[in-house]
């Protein structure tokens, strides 16, 4: 069984998944993407999930409080160290030439910047 | 463009460049499904999202905001956020693209997910890769992802609830895809800072719309540091 409520949200999170995939295709865009752009993307997904994970580890739910020490918390420090230690080695990112600073950039964000810039 | 090849062997080199992606979706997918089911969706539900999202931290972010009762539209905006990355990649292969139908790009977009773009883009620059092939590679990684999920959804139901801390293991998850972006000081920096943010915001006001703002202000802030660090290196750093 799908509940009615989960159809329309799952529609919704399809919709607005598909598009940003979809829209530069389709436009074909070979227009470059502003670069501030590019560069404010690359910092989303870390923002959001910092923004998830530190009050599910530190605000209690129903009152809300900031609890810094809780189960949970402590649980996540040995958590994160371990991942940190264990997380396999990425490919080195190539520094980027491209904006003149040399400062390290995703490798979408590269490869956009290098398809964009070509 | 005079391209003599069959279509049969489109989808044998679709899919031999795939099957890396399909072995690093498999764990995941598992654990989107078992985390999905304990949160409370169907088997059906389960798969439905996966079919018609197929986003996977995406899908992990909506099924933790569930649990803890956010509305449906902060979902979907937060979805948005989490997913708008893809026009980049999206902007790199429709240089490779061009000469495809619009027909072609409907189902194409479907599956532009970060693995996909990776192992199509290298062979699209690299190789005289076909587009049928890099449709091939993302169908072949989507039909992985959902049948994993699937998987772990229908296993869940045999996980007693609460067994061997799994109320845990959603955070645990994010802390791991946390540690997959640390990728240099500036993203270390965006993820306390939004992380404070959301944490002032969440005591501050009511309802779940404290995780949007507060990424939304967090990658600001991040790349304006960003910038005031460049400026800085500029007028100092080099001689």
């Amino acid at each position: 069984m799908v509940r009615s409520e989960y159809i329309l949200l799952i529609i919704g999170m399809g919709i607005v998944t598909y598009v940003p995939r979809w829209f530069p295709l389709f436009s074909l865009s070979q227009r470059r993407l502003p670069h501030w752009f590019v560069e404010w993307l690359d910092l989303v997904p870390v923002a959001i999930l910092g923004a998830l994970i530190f009050p599910d580890l530190l605000i209690t739910a129903d009152p809300r409080r900031l609890e810094l020490f809780q189960a949970k918390s402590l649980v996540a420090l040995p958590t994160f160290l371990f991942a940190l230690k264990t997380k396999a080695l990425p490919p080195r990112v190539p520094r980027c030439n491209l904006c003149g600073t040399g400062q390290r950039v995703s490798r979408p964000a590269l490869a956009a910047l290098r398809a964009t810039s070509a | 463009m005079g391209d003599t090849r069959k279509s049969a062997s489109f989808i044998k080199e679709g899919a031999k460049a795939a099957w890396p992606i399909c072995i690093g979706y498999f764990p995941l997918g598992l654990a989107f499904g078992i985390l999905a089911q304990k949160g409370g969706l169907s088997l059906p539900e389960i798969a439905l999202m996966s079919l018609i999202v197929f986003a996977g931290s995406s899908q992990f972010i909506a099924v933790s905001m569930l649990n803890s009762g956010a509305a449906p539209v902060s979902i979907i905006l937060t979805t948005f956020m989490v997913n708008l990355r893809h026009v980049l990649m999206s902007s790199s292969l429709a240089l490779y693209l061009r000469g495809s139908s619009r027909k072609f790009l409907i189902p194409y977009a479907y599956g532009v997910t970060d693995e996909s773009f990776a192992v199509n883009l290298t062979r699209f620059r690299d190789t005289d890769w076909h587009p049928y092939e890099a449709l091939t590679v993302n169908q072949v990684a989507n039909a992985a992802w959902i049948g994993s999920t699937i998987l772990g959804g229908y296993g869940g139901q045999f996980i007693p609830a609460g067994y061997l801390g799994i109320d845990y293991a959603l955070s645990a998850m994010f802390l791991c895809l946390l540690v997959f972006q640390l990728r240099g000081r500036i993203y270390v920096l965006t993820a306390i800072l939004s992380g404070c943010l959301a944490i002032s915001l969440s005591l501050l006001i009511p309802g779940n719309a404290y995780g949007v703002l507060a990424s939304f202000i967090g990658a600001t802030g991040g790349f304006a540091l960003l910038k005031a660090a460049r400026r800085k290196q500029f007028t100092y750093g080099q001689e």
